[in-house]
């Protein structure tokens, strides 16, 4: 059982929230995740850790609300409690200064790219920054982004602030003028595949970080396989972190896939519930 | 009286297969009473009992059915949890026809003594009963940390504080009891059965703290700082072996742990009343022979599938699966298909899995573990048609904690070299035993593993201070 301590609505659909919860921000790294379970019936769901103090013991998640658990999750509030909060999971990014590091975040794959880039700025690095987000509404975190980054730049698809378009244009852009040692880029696995092949083009050394499908998180099940290189992986203890231009991302796009009609029914299930419950109390 | 009285062993009564396989409820039934009874009086009470070798716990077998034979349940039942915490877990796991019955001198002429079942039965009378047997030791304050909450650790955990340690478990999973709350299903291990005898080793002052991944969430040294003076680690044989054929990450191909690991410990067979999905094709083929094999057929059976087989590479008698448990799989209807082994695994343009292309194997000379090793027979590849595989062809050592202990010494297949007598490994302080010593084997190996462990630390714990 843990506590939220704080929550915060960050657009309509991406909430944070600080979890009291010492024990993981004790040991937390940039580039790990916890799995939450929010109740008993819940499912094992992993979330990065979008930033930690190890003295106050707290943890901050980010999320978007894309189905019954995230949904779920964004309904609860101050003071209350999640079930299971397990981690720090994962392997942690190479902590080092490599000179020029762009990160690009997409999405909520913002979130997982501002711890990289405070400890990264913190050894030294020069850090330049791309955010993006299909439109406004689903953008947050410059403030913090920027207090990071020795340049920021910010795009949405439709153009509703920053710059019209996509983080791969602003990358390409970046790339022409500026000697670059290496790029991390996290979001939506499209985006993490295009950026990787761009990158390729240059070989930029790229780190990604993978969102496969998970259950357990400690590398007992194999849900989160991914073919990296010739290589089979188990992204919860091999990653999530690994070589943007090794990984087969068509497979993983299939695999993200499995359950789609399942987390659909998920969902309806939820909502028919939730509505039910409503006229219950109207009564 | 009921015609199943025989003058030998009893027969286990069991649900019937149009009623079981539609749901997860347990399958053999128990024996009633006067049949447990009845039995235990056919024990010859040997003077040298022989049962008792084959029983890596050391249950005074005849003690405690000499006790059941008099009606004296009760006292039966305190016999064996002198030795055995987790009597109603071996009762119904055990591979008995391996171990204590395979032993028993009346086995030699007739039929052995059903000791397994006369154990699920009192284990199963106190539970449903209520008998009170706590008897809560005083702790020395020595604290004894245990790492994972399998069957080793429990038995490890519940002996040392039997002795008067404070011992606190830690484990990575939300729920206790490692394969046999995850792997084992219910239809053959109750998960409420787990729980109490989870409970009954709480009972005795052992501490359990769940969502730990040591390693993790706490390290070595924590531990340590802690005020932890001695260590078990019984973290199992978790990661799952995969063939490594070309499509074996298409979509509805799971391995055995996943798969089992959603329907049990997640309970997707109550989907969406829980949150977790599975799924499960018409046509669903187990790759395997073994008991995960057949868990892993009869829960897909159970989960709607219309049609399960089983591909093996040997044949039948080399199965390493309990025989009971392949008959009732067999009962069930899941059809074996032997002499077969994977190649490749076939794929729709949506990279959904559709098929194993597989090739015929016949049996060569006999190989190091003394079965006769497959060979492929060349151009006799054919297609099994699946929209759901499960590889069930075993697990190795999880590496997660051992990566941060780099002093501990490991064998070569990566499992902890342990002393077979008292568990201690290279580090001082540090025992370990069950599946992350010998490999996958079975409960009551990892507990007889967990009990020699449990009076080693107890010296080394004495000698310390
Ligand atoms: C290492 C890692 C870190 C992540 N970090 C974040 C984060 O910081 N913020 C965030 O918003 N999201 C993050 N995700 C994705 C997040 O786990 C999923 O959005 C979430 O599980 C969806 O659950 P749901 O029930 O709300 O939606 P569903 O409708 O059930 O699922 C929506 C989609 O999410 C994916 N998904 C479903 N179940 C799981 C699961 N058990 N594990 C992983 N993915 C799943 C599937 O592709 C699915 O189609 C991360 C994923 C991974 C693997
Ligand atoms: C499907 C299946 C069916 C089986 N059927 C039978 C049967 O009928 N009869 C039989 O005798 N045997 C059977 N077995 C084998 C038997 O279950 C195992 O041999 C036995 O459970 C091993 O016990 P263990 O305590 O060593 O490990 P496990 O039962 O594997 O428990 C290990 C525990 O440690 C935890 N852990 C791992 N790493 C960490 C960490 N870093 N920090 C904290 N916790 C950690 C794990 O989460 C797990 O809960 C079966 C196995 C499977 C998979
Ligand atoms: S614990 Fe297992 S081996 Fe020991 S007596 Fe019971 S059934 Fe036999
Ligand atoms: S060997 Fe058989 S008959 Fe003899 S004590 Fe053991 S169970 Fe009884
Ligand atoms: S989530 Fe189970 S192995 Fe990675
Ligand atoms: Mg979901």
């Amino acid at each position: 059982m843990v506590k939220i301590i704080k929550k915060e609505v960050l657009t309509p659909q991406i909430k944070l929230m600080v979890i009291d919860a010492p024990r993981v921000a004790r040991h937390a790294k940039a580039g790990q995740f916890v799995i939450v379970r929010i109740n008993e019936e819940g499912e094992r769901i992993p979330l990065t850790i979008a930033d930690f103090d190890s003295e106050k013991g707290t943890v901050s998640i980010i999320f978007q609300e894309v189905g019954k658990s995230t949904i779920q999750l964004g309904e609860l509030n101050e003071g209350d409690h999640i079930t299971d909060f397990v981690g720090p999971l994962g392997k942690e990014i190479e902590e080092k200064n490599f000179g020029h590091v762009v990160c690009v975040g997409g999405g909520v794959g913002i979130a997982p790219i501002y711890p990289k880039a405070k400890v990264l700025k913190k050894l030294g690095n020069r850090i330049t920054s791309i955010i993006g987000a299909r439109s406004s509404d689903l953008l947050f975190w410059e403030d913090r982004m920027q207090s990071v980054s020795d340049a920021l730049y910010v795009t949405t698809d439709d153009g509703s602030y920053g710059e019209k378009g996509f983080v791969t244009s602003v990358l390409d852009r970046v790339i022409q003028k500026e000697k670059i040692d290496l790029v991390i880029a996290v979001g939506p696995l499209m985006m993490m595949k295009m950026v990787s092949l761009l990158t390729k083009k240059y070989e930029l050394p790229t780190l990604v970080s993978l969102n496969p499908i998970m259950v357990d998180g400690t590398g007992m099940c194999g849900c989160c396989r991914v073919t990296v290189g010739k290589e089979c992986k188990f992204t919860c203890v091999d990653g999530p972190v690994f070589d943007g231009h090794s990984v087969d991302y068509d497979e993983l796009l299939a695999r993200q896939r499995n359950y789609l009609e399942e987390e659909k029914r998920a969902v309806e299930n939820w909502l028919m519930k939730k509505a039910e419950e409503g006229v219950h109390h109207a009564k | 009286m009921p015609n199943n009285r025989l003058n030998g062993r009893p027969k286990m009564p069991q649900r019937t297969v149009q009623e079981r396989i539609r749901d997860f409820d347990e399958v053999p039934l128990g024996l009633e009473k006067w049949a447990a009874i009845e039995e235990a009086k056919r024990c010859l009470q040997c003077k040298k009992p022989s049962c008792m070798k084959g029983c890596p716990v050391e249950i005074d077998i005849p003690g405690f059915i000499g006790l059941l034979a008099q009606g004296k349940i009760d006292e039966a039942v305190m016999k064996i949890k002198e030795k055995n915490s987790l009597p109603a877990i071996c009762g119904r796991v055990c591979p008995q026809e391996e171990q204590c019955e395979s032993l028993c001198v009346l086995g030699k002429k007739g039929q052995p003594i059903a000791v397994g079942y006369l154990e699920r039965f009192l284990a199963d009378y106190e539970r449903e009963q209520g008998i009170d047997l706590q008897k809560m030791p005083t702790q020395n304050g020595k604290k004894v940390a245990i790492i994972g909450s399998g069957p080793a650790g429990l038995t490890c955990a519940g002996d040392c504080a039997k002795m008067g340690h404070k011992v606190t478990i830690f484990e990575a999973l939300h729920s206790a009891g490692g394969v046999l709350i995850y792997g084992i299903p219910e239809f053959r291990l109750p998960k409420a059965i787990v729980a109490q005898e989870v409970d009954y080793v709480k009972s005795l002052g052992v501490e359990l703290e769940l969502s730990v991944v040591v390693g993790k969430t706490l390290t070595f040294d924590d531990l340590l700082q802690d005020g932890f003076k001695a260590f078990f680690i019984g973290t199992g044989a978790g990661l799952p072996h995969f063939m490594n054929l070309p499509g074996e990450n298409l979509n509805g191909i799971y391995s055995a742990n996943e798969f089992l690991t959603r329907s049990n410990l997640m309970k997707a067979f109550r989907f969406p009343e829980y949150d977790t999905p599975t799924k499960v094709g018409r046509r669903v083929s187990v790759i395997g022979g073994g008991n995960v094999a057949m868990d892993s057929a009869r829960t897909a059976l159970r989960l709607g599938a219309e049609e399960v087989c089983l591909v093996y590479r040997r044949t039948k008698k080399e199965m390493p699966a309990r025989i009971e448990e392949i008959e009732r799989a067999e009962e069930e209807g899941i059809n074996c298909i032997i002499l077969t082994n994977p190649v490749r695994f076939v794929g729709n343009e949506n990279k959904w899995v559709t098929g194993i292309e597989c090739i015929q194997m016949e049996l060569g000379e006999p190989d190091e573990s003394g079965r006769r090793r497959p060979i492929p027979v060349p151009g006799s590849e054919f297609v099994i048609p699946a929209d759901t595989v499960v590889v069930a062809i075993g697990q190795g050592p999880n590496p997660l904690l051992l990566e941060t202990l780099p002093e501990l010494k490991l064998n070569k297949r990566g499992y902890i070299e342990a002393n077979e007598v008292t568990g201690a490994t290279s580090i001082p302080g540090v025992y370990a035993g069950g599946d992350i010593v010998t490999g996958a084997a079975t409960v009551i190996s990892a507990m007889g593993a967990g009990k020699k462990a449990a009076r080693a630390i107890d010296d080394y714990l004495k000698n310390k201070s």
